[in-house]
């Protein structure tokens, strides 16, 4: 799960992390108010979950209130990589004197979070991490122990920072691992970290992404999801409990596990054809879930066959013929549907599917071919 | 021959009073596991599949009575943390965890434990092993697959189950199914796996099914480059998935444009790995 620039630095205040004074606005008016609070030059940023905001003409710079107020307006009215404005954050703004980047995420290689960090701040660190790597300094934190002061020391040293700023550098780091740590974070990013005319720290811009895995025990971030900027059909399905993601193709896929899922989206494209969607349903394959996940693909007015590959495995075959014909049933749909299953007793689940009229398929490249057929024939 | 599991393997399943637990149970009873134990905390002194199965409160007691050297948990995301620590602190083995939606955070902590002890720990979010004719630890169903000399590892399930299929239809048998499983931090990665195939006398060739998300099939690729002499035929799933989209497991994730699905094939074709582009592909490359 994502959070906004806002949320995250909401988060870091709480751990003693300097962030700029503001507040979010959700019209030219309450943003005109807020700079006039602030009483000097804003930044007036759109709140998007996606990066390239900046260049997309996401953030502006306002000296006057009124200024605030246009730019708001403006800013409102946009739509960054397709997704909406619907808040802006209204933020002092920093005399930024130098810029660095701080980051804590997981090394999967390690299995042990790491802390990263770079002079190279405000600019794409995937960027710094392609061309320059030499300019990122990386310390593992060791998941059992947590971050040391020593470690975050080392790290400022790594980065030439001044030595008058590493007793602050140290709190700010410390601050961004309980921040991490606490709220489950798979990301906790400072880009820019910024070095103000005065000498001080402040994060500037703040990022994090939550394990959706923990947010069972994360009940106030689990709140601030923001339902609005997520695909509305891949909200719907995480309700049933179903993996679905929305793709360009035509032809709907409904599959039992993941990998088997990618396979399956994958092997139609090598035959020709494009996949509409991902859509895991986990283990079985009930009627209830099969229904749901039927009426997900199909809100995809793109979609003009489905394909629906079921490895059973234990699961009863048969059983899950009938919960597709029952969930047919139910949906009343006019789209092919092109079914493999495989499994106990997939032979009588077969026969149950061919006496309703379906088309059955023994083997994925069979079943794909099919599918492309149908499509692509018209 | 096999690698971790055999017909030496003394079972303890954890969770075995649940729905799932039981019914895997049975399953694995069914195959010809040699299931010892259940823990259930709080179900000590009961029985379960018609008397065949003690259940004891904790795995130390279970460890002490029945000798169980290898754990399978079948326990939810939120206590599976718990058991890992329990089986490892009662001298089990081998800890196999099929619980899927761990946080990431409990399984770095358990991860660090269970190294620095020396304990081996495969999944979470898993399938299981298994070795045909011998044991069935997990989930993978046992009637796809017999005895032979193909190894198999994966990070997939049905997936797995589609490969095992495709090698039966086509009579090749397997020594060893491993499902290392779909989170980004797992016990157990593919040059573990690899290198115990490699030391089995009866593994010929090697099976390895990857997908999208982190660089353990690159860091595979170095390993075969470097230490093997038995051929491996390759699979990865998600070529068609998008950037930042999680694909189902938390672990099938292309992050900051690493870990395409052509990254991992290249990075295997180059040290002489045979990419099948679907699962039935495959019988014929090991030829």
């Amino acid at each position: 799960m994502k959070l906004h620039e806002y949320q995250s630095k909401q988060i870091f205040a709480k751990y003693e992390i300097p962030i700029p004074k503001g507040r979010i606005a959700e019209t030219a008016d309450q943003a005109k108010h807020i700079a006039k609070e602030l009483a000097t030059r804003v930044v007036i940023k759109s709140q998007v979950l996606v990066g390239g905001r900046g260049k997309a003409g996401g953030i502006r710079l306002a000296k006057t209130p009124e200024q605030a107020a246009e730019m708001a307006s403006h800013i409102l009215a946009m739509e960054i990589k397709g997704l909406p404005v619907r808040k802006v954050l209204v933020d002092e703004a920093a005399d930024i004197d130098s810029e660095i980047y701080l980051g804590i995420t997981n090394d999967r290689v390690a299995c042990k979070p790491v802390l990263m960090a770079s002079s190279a701040g405000g600019v794409d660190i995937e960027e710094v991490a392609r061309v320059s790597p030499e300019k990122i300094t990386r310390v593992h934190i060791d998941p059992l122990l947590g971050l040391r002061d020593y470690q975050a020391r080392d790290t400022a040293a790594g980065i030439d920072l001044p030595r008058e700023h590493w007793r602050s550098f140290v709190t700010v780091a410390r601050g961004l691992w309980q921040a991490f740590r606490d709220s489950d974070a798979t990301l906790a990013e400072i880009n820019p970290l910024v070095i103000t005319s005065s000498d001080k720290l402040i994060a500037v811009d703040g990022k994090m992404l939550i394990d959706d895995n923990a947010l069972f025990r994360q009940q106030d971030i689990a709140d601030l999801r923001d339902l609005d900027a997520e695909e509305p059909s891949e909200v719907e399905a995480r309700r049933y409990g179903l993996s679905y993601i929305k793709l360009e193709g035509n032809i709907g896929c409904l599959v039992n596990g993941a990998g088997l899922a990618m396979t399956t989206m994958d092997i139609i494209k090598i035959f020709g054809g494009e996949p509409a969607n991902f859509l895991d349903i986990g283990g079985g394959a009930s009627s209830e879930k099969v229904s749901a996940a039927f009426r997900i693909i199909l809100q995809d007015k793109n979609v003009q066959a489905i394909l629906i590959n079921i490895f059973g495995g234990i699961t009863r075959c048969d059983e899950v013929a009938r919960g597709i014909l029952d969930a047919i049933e139910d949906i009343k749909t006019e789209v092919p549907i092109i079914v493999r299953l495989v499994g106990t007793n997939a032979d009588v689940g077969k026969q149950i599917l061919h006496d309703a009229n379906m088309i059955t398929a023994d083997t994925l490249s069979d079943a794909a071919q099919k599918v492309v057929a149908i499509v692509n024939g018209g | 021959m096999s690698i971790l599991v055999n017909k030496n393997t003394r079972l303890l399943v954890q969770g075995i009073t649940g729905n799932e637990g039981l019914f895997h149970t049975e399953q694995m009873v069914a195959y010809g596991t040699n299931v010892v134990a259940g823990v259930t905390p709080g179900k000590g002194g009961d029985w379960v599949l018609d008397g065949k199965i003690p259940v004891f409160d904790s795995v130390r007691i279970a460890v002490e009575a029945t000798g169980a050297n290898t754990s399978v948990i079948f326990v939810p995301a939120r206590f599976a943390p718990d058991a890992i620590y329990e089986a490892a602190d009662a001298g089990i083995e081998l800890i196999v965890c099929v619980t899927e939606g761990i946080p990431v955070k409990d399984m770095m902590q358990a991860y660090s434990y269970l190294d620095q002890h020396q304990i081996r720990l495969v999944g979470p979010n898993c399938p299981g092993l298994l070795t045909p004719g011998e044991a069935k630890v997990g989930i993978i169903p046992g009637d796809i697959s017999f005895p032979g000399h193909i190894g198999v590892v994966s990070r997939s399930g049905t997936l797995t189950y589609e490969v095992l299929y495709a090698l039966m239809q086509e009579k090749i048998g397997v020594s060893t199914c491993v499902g290392i499983g779909g989170d980004p931090v797992n016990g157990t990665n593919f040059i573990d796996v690899l290198s115990l195939f490699e030391e089995d006398p009866q593994t010929e060739k090697i099976v390895l099914i990857g997908e999208i998300g982190g660089t353990d099939e690159e860091r595979a690729a170095k390993f075969i480059d470097s230490s093997m002499t038995k051929p491996v035929v390759g699979f990865i799933a998600g070529q068609t998935a998008p950037p930042g989209k999680r694909m189902g497991h938390a672990g099938a994730i292309i992050e900051g444009g690493a870990g395409t699905a052509n990254e991992k094939i290249i990075a295997l074709q180059k040290v002489g790995v045979h990419i099948a582009n679907f699962p039935e592909e495959i019988p014929d490359l090991l030829g």
